[in-house]
């Protein structure tokens, strides 16, 4: 396939050649109506993103860089972010520990072993339903399953926090991304090409072995840029944390001198998007600015993660087609 | 050697030897493991939501279910309310998500050259990826005081507009999406007969290739309403708290999700084992059991127009 240069089709050369150089007002309205549309969209985003900044405008010149390193606080002239970018971080390191792979194993076991059978047939569409399911439903899950069952009921977490930890927060997250990592891991294995398993299985190798040295390293490059577009889904989700037992309180403390361990396990945490949110819902003018500031640093963070990976996408589609 | 003692067991055995063949069998027993988990997730849901939704339905009246508006602490859990409040941001949502991504999806489709299209994609795709706190933050900000107000100077500051547009901002991508890839999947031979016909562009396009698509772009659409309906934190920031049922989308309220996260924080906010606790998750279910419908339906209609060619 040659997608790269400007492609004239059959279908093209039809048109053109019946509708020859005649001008109709009405499908060059009909064309302008379509592509406003699609317009509208990039003048919502720039609109989006111009009002943000232009509202965080204030913060970052008042105070520059200290207002990501500072410490979460009720004062909104001193409150930073710096506890809601370590607790994005340690969940997203949750995430890519869990889902990641679990959701390339379970896509290997459908695409390349699963028999078509009903078995298959009834994974396969629950996987389809569990990436339909509204995030808010997986918080639910999250707080039965993760804070209430494992944490107080196996670990025994009453004090304290009672089990609203990151690990519960970060697992949460995870399941809640499984079906979207096994889903687009899938299509990344389905656009392999036959030939190459059936050439390894006709020299000899088992299933496993042609998987590993053959499939896998042709489908990675499409997996890992599907997982990191995944990956930052759930960095940007707040709905879920807000059952699964992420702090809602604008201050906080760590204590700071907690081990790892105590740190996932016995320390209140937060995410930058939950943040936002409570920053958001403050009546005070001065929390406008500093929601706005927050947003800045989410995108700044989120936009720079999804460009390389639909850069990357692209550059490794144009080279391999 | 280990050829000459397999040839002699049997010439034609290409199993592999025992080690190779135990270790094919764990792998795949590993890898079945992981596609299981899917399985156990769906059934964890379930009973999440049924234990506690039923605690629930068990331990109050059938009749605080209706009328009277949704006040949890107070032992008033109108549904309806909250239902109604849930169709209207929905309804807004897709009065933007269905012109602007039908419109985004038959450009892109069927007028975009390549280049064009490798521009314009991605900047949809970049909205897909905008946190939906990020355009509660904007319903709230922007599109109340400069749209909703510019219409109705009288509007609350949280309201049904607002949240809806907003809303719709977020579906427009998915709508746009799932239709394109339907009208994509037209075989290239419709057009080209409706140009041999001597149909213009406009009319290939809408009345032939798009028609054709239907199937496809109403699976979009209803996949774009169960989106809206699950949709959270937009709602949590900018469609309000009031529990009573109003039909004014100029004032705001608590819809399905709104009502769950508010029991999670602010107001409302429980613990415990106390009805408005479990509550919770009788909302939840019926959000689940709702969404899951709308999926369905969808999958079904997808799949169905996907034999037809």
């Amino acid at each position: 396939m040659t997608a790269n240069t400007a492609v004239v089709t059959t279908t093209d050369l039809v048109r053109q050649s019946i509708e020859g150089k005649r001008f109709s007002p009405f499908n060059a309205l009909v064309a302008f109506a379509l592509l406003f549309t699609l317009l509208s969209s990039v003048v919502i985003l720039v609109t989006l993103l111009a009002d943000t900044i232009a509202a965080a405008l204030p913060v970052f010149a008042a105070r520059g860089f200290d207002f990501v390193t500072a410490s979460l606080s009720p004062q909104a002239e001193s409150a930073g972010i710096w506890q809601a970018i370590m607790g994005s971080l340690a969940l997203v390191g949750f995430v890519i520990a869990v889902a990641f792979p679990f959701g390339v194993a379970a896509a290997v076991y459908l695409e390349e072993y699963a028999p078509d059978n009903r078995v298959t047939r009834f994974i396969n569409a629950n996987i389809r339903n569990l990436a339909g399911v509204p995030s808010i439903v997986y918080g639910i899950l999250g707080l039965f399953l993760f804070v209430e069952i494992l944490m107080r009921g196996v670990f025994g977490a009453s004090e304290g926090i009672a089990g609203r930890n990151v690990v519960a927060g970060g697992l949460t997250l995870a399941v809640l991304v499984l079906p979207i990592m096994i889903i687009t891991t899938s299509e990344a294995l389905r656009a392999v090409p036959g030939g190459l398993r059936e050439a390894s299985l006709a020299v000899g190798a088992t299933r496993w072995e042609t998987i590993r040295h053959h499939v896998l390293p042709v489908a990675i490059p499409a997996i890992l840029t599907g997982s990191v577009l995944t990956i930052a889904r759930a960095f940007g989700e707040s709905a879920p944390l807000l059952l699964a037992g992420a702090q809602l309180s604008l201050f906080f403390s760590v204590s700071s001198d907690a081990s790892f361990a105590d740190l996932m396990l016995n320390q209140p945490y937060t995410a930058l998007p939950l943040v936002v949110f409570n920053f958001a819902r403050q009546p005070q003018a001065e929390f406008v600015s500093l929601t706005a500031a927050s947003i800045i640093v989410l995108l700044v963070m989120l936009l720079t993660v999804n460009a390389a990976a639909v850069i990357a996408r692209d550059r490794y589609e144009r080279r391999y087609r | 050697m280990a050829i000459v003692d397999q040839q002699r067991d049997s010439p034609i055995d290409l199993t592999g030897d025992v080690r190779r063949r135990r270790r094919e069998a764990v792998v795949k027993a590993l890898f079945f493991a992981a596609a299981a988990i899917s399985i156990l997730i769906s059934v964890a849901i379930v009973v999440a939501l049924i234990g506690k939704a039923w605690a629930f339905l068990t331990s109050i009246e059938l009749n605080q279910l209706w009328g009277n508006g949704w006040f949890p602490r107070r032992g008033r859990f109108d549904l309806a309310a909250l239902l109604v409040h849930t169709m209207m941001v929905t309804g807004i949502a897709m009065l933007v998500a269905v012109p602007f991504g039908l419109g985004s999806a038959i450009y892109l489709s069927e007028y975009a050259r390549s280049g064009v299209r490798r521009v314009l994609k991605p900047t949809l795709e970049i909205l897909a990826g905008i946190p939906s706190v990020v355009l509660g933050f904007f319903a709230l900000q922007f599109i109340t005081p400069n749209v909703v107000r510019g219409l109705y100077p009288g509007a609350q500051s949280a309201n049904f507009l607002a949240a809806g547009i907003a809303v719709g901002i977020l579906t427009i991508p998915l709508v746009a999406s799932v239709s394109e890839d339907a009208m994509r999947a037209v075989p290239n031979s419709l057009r080209e007969a409706s140009y041999g016909l001597g149909a213009k562009q406009w009319h290939t396009s809408l009345r032939v290739v798009f028609p054709a698509a239907i199937s496809g772009i109403i699976a979009a659409v209803i996949l774009g309403i169960s989106r809206a309906v699950g949709e959270t934190m937009i709602v949590a920031l900018a469609a309000g708290l009031n529990g009573i049922m109003t039909f004014n989308p100029t004032e705001g309220g608590l819809t399905m999700t709104g009502a769950i996260a508010n029991l999670a924080v602010g107001s409302d906010q429980v613990a415990g084992d106390s009805a408005a606790f479990q509550s919770l998750f009788f909302v939840g279910l019926v959000l689940f059991v709702l969404t899951l419908g709308l999926n369905v339906i969808s999958g079904r209609i997808v799949r169905r127009y996907r034999q037809r060619y």
